[in-house]
């Protein structure tokens, strides 16, 4: 019992972060229909800047990830400018190739650069908050470094999801996603919007790698385990669907940790399970639990 | 206020108006009329920029506006109430409304548009909650114009909205337009519905197969034999 309960905690928070990676993936989605396959590089990097700056800085993760969230923000905008406008008009399979050549370009380039050795972040501050760990009723312990990389991703999901649905500029993205001729209509250039959705994505992922850099090995990579859960995510959730990355995200947290507990199985097979329980909802359901496409 | 000469624009190399030209005067209401196909919605989306002009000119208090594109046109004064409405179905009307504001940066202006445009449709207060989606016909053509006027346009142009509404809701809408342009607004509508639409436009426009063929006081052009036998069956 205690061991369920233990691995349902652990697997929603896990879900959190994993909810805040995807939810960059999905928002470029729903306003470009644009699917960016090197989402995963820019976890990587991200991960990387706030490594970098603990180890040339001296700063914490929780200091530098205002810093980290900025810079892959403007990251977002650059590769839509550079790369996104320019094969928004042609073929599906030249977006795909644009933004997967990316990806590669940027996991080599880190391999390049900093070898592909994995490094962690030496004593990061949630490490040694009372002592790293955490005792919740029920006799439940948690990690301080992840309890406080779950409570991150909370918080930065929630203000993502109030801008959306509570500001003009997220109203404005909203109309861009649901139909673009009639935006402009209203005035609203849906270039600017894609820079604001590009931004806001990876910000996210900012976050994100800034709050897994607490307790997650850090290599180049790194990135790929995580792009393939934001699909997986993104696709259970419904593309486009913000409130849809929340709910896969939480689900692929848990059926990921919760699949070795209950069916007995090596934690080495989890991943099995996680995309089995993907493929079960997507025959079911291909347009995703709450996707409109 | 809105001046057309020669306009020319084509879908992917397709001509679908090759000569047209008219004029808007302020606070006019002109209708352009035709039959399907003669080009009167390809002639509101290339005055609003969503469509490229191939030639022509189109000018609006006297600036050229024909290589803009359309959030600018918007931004100047024009809405258009496109075919079909391009409503955004997904929000609720409330939203929908403060999207026609998207351009208007005074709050309040926006508060007082929206008291304006909840006075003209009482029902979109009612539903303001709703989805756009789940609104009837008829709501949802009146939430087109109300999201329209929440711009505060100085041109206010209209693609077909009698289409698919039952006879009483499109005299209700005819006669809340010629409210609108009578506080004041200048409206361009574009309508198959050729009597109803002459009968409150100060002056018309016939459209054939992407070209003017006629132009007058409505009066007029009700009267003409063209009108007459091909529009109105007499």
């Amino acid at each position: 019992m205690e061991t369920l309960m233990q691995a349902v905690v652990s697997g929603a928070l896990m879900g959190l972060v994993y909810a805040l990676i995807s939810v960059g993936l999905t928002l470029i989605f729903g306003l470009m229909e644009v699917v960016n396959f090197a989402h995963g590089q820019f976890l990587m990097l991200a991960m990387f800047a706030s490594y970098g700056m603990s180890v040339l800085l001296g700063l914490d993760p929780l200091v530098s990830l205002p810093i980290v969230a900025v810079l892959l923000g403007i990251l977002g905008l650059i590769t839509n400018r550079l790369i996104i406008l320019q094969v928004i008009r042609g073929p599906m399979v030249a977006q795909i190739f644009a933004t997967f050549g990316l990806g590669i370009f940027l996991a080599n380039g880190a391999q390049f650069l900093w070898s592909p050795d994995f490094r962690v972040v030496q004593n990061p501050w949630l490490g040694q908050l009372a002592g790293g760990l955490v005792r919740l009723p029920g006799g439940v312990y948690l990690g301080v470094p992840q309890l406080g990389a779950a409570v991150l991703a909370g918080v930065a999901f929630a203000a993502l999801y109030l801008f959306i649905t509570r500001t003009k500029t997220g109203l404005a993205l909203q109309a861009v996603a649901e139909d673009k001729e009639a935006a402009a209509l209203m005035g609203i250039n849906s270039q600017r919007m894609y820079d604001v959705g590009w931004f806001l994505g990876l910000a996210c992922v900012g976050v994100a790698g800034a709050a897994l850099a607490n307790f997650y090995y850090i290599a180049p990579q790194v990135g790929n385990t995580f792009a393939i859960i934001a699909y997986v995510v993104v696709a259970l959730g419904g593309f486009g669907s913000v409130s849809g990355a929340l709910l896969g995200g939480i689900l692929v947290g848990l059926v990921e940790i919760l699949s070795p507990v209950v069916l007995g199985i090596s934690p080495d097979l989890k991943y099995a399970v996680v995309y089995s329980v993907y493929l079960l909802i997507v025959f079911i359901r291909p347009q995703g639990l709450l996707g409109r496409y | 206020m809105l001046s057309v000469k020669n306009l020319a624009v084509s879908y992917n190399g397709v001509p679908a108006l090759h000569d047209v030209s008219f004029e808007v005067e302020q606070r006019q209401l002109v209708a352009l009329i035709g039959s399907n196909g003669a080009g009167k919605s390809t002639t509101l989306r290339a005055i609003s920029g969503l469509l490229r002009p191939d030639h022509g000119e189109i000018a609006f208090e006297g600036q050229r506006i024909d290589a803009r594109p359309a959030f600018a046109i918007a931004a100047r004064g024009i809405a258009h109430v496109p075919e079909g409405r391009g409503l955004f179905s997904r929000r609720s009307v409330m939203e929908n409304l403060y999207l026609g504001g998207y351009t208007q940066t005074d709050r309040a202006q926006v508060n007082a548009s929206l008291e304006e445009v909840f006075t003209m449709f009482p029902r979109l207060k009612e539903r303001r909650n709703q989805r756009a989606g789940t609104l009837s016909g008829g709501e949802q053509q009146m939430l087109a114009i109300g999201r329209a006027l929440m711009s505060r346009p100085r041109l206010l142009m209209l693609d077909e909205p009698s289409l698919g509404l039952a006879p009483l809701v499109v005299d209700d809408i005819f006669r809340i337009l010629k409210e609108i342009n009578t506080r004041g607004t200048t409206v361009l509508l574009v309508e198959q519905n050729v009597r109803e639409a002459l009968d409150i436009a100060d002056r018309g426009y016939v459209l054939q197969t992407g070209a003017t063929v006629l132009s007058g006081p409505s009066a007029q052009i009700l009267q003409s034999d063209l009108v007459r036998k091909a529009y109105l069956g007499l």
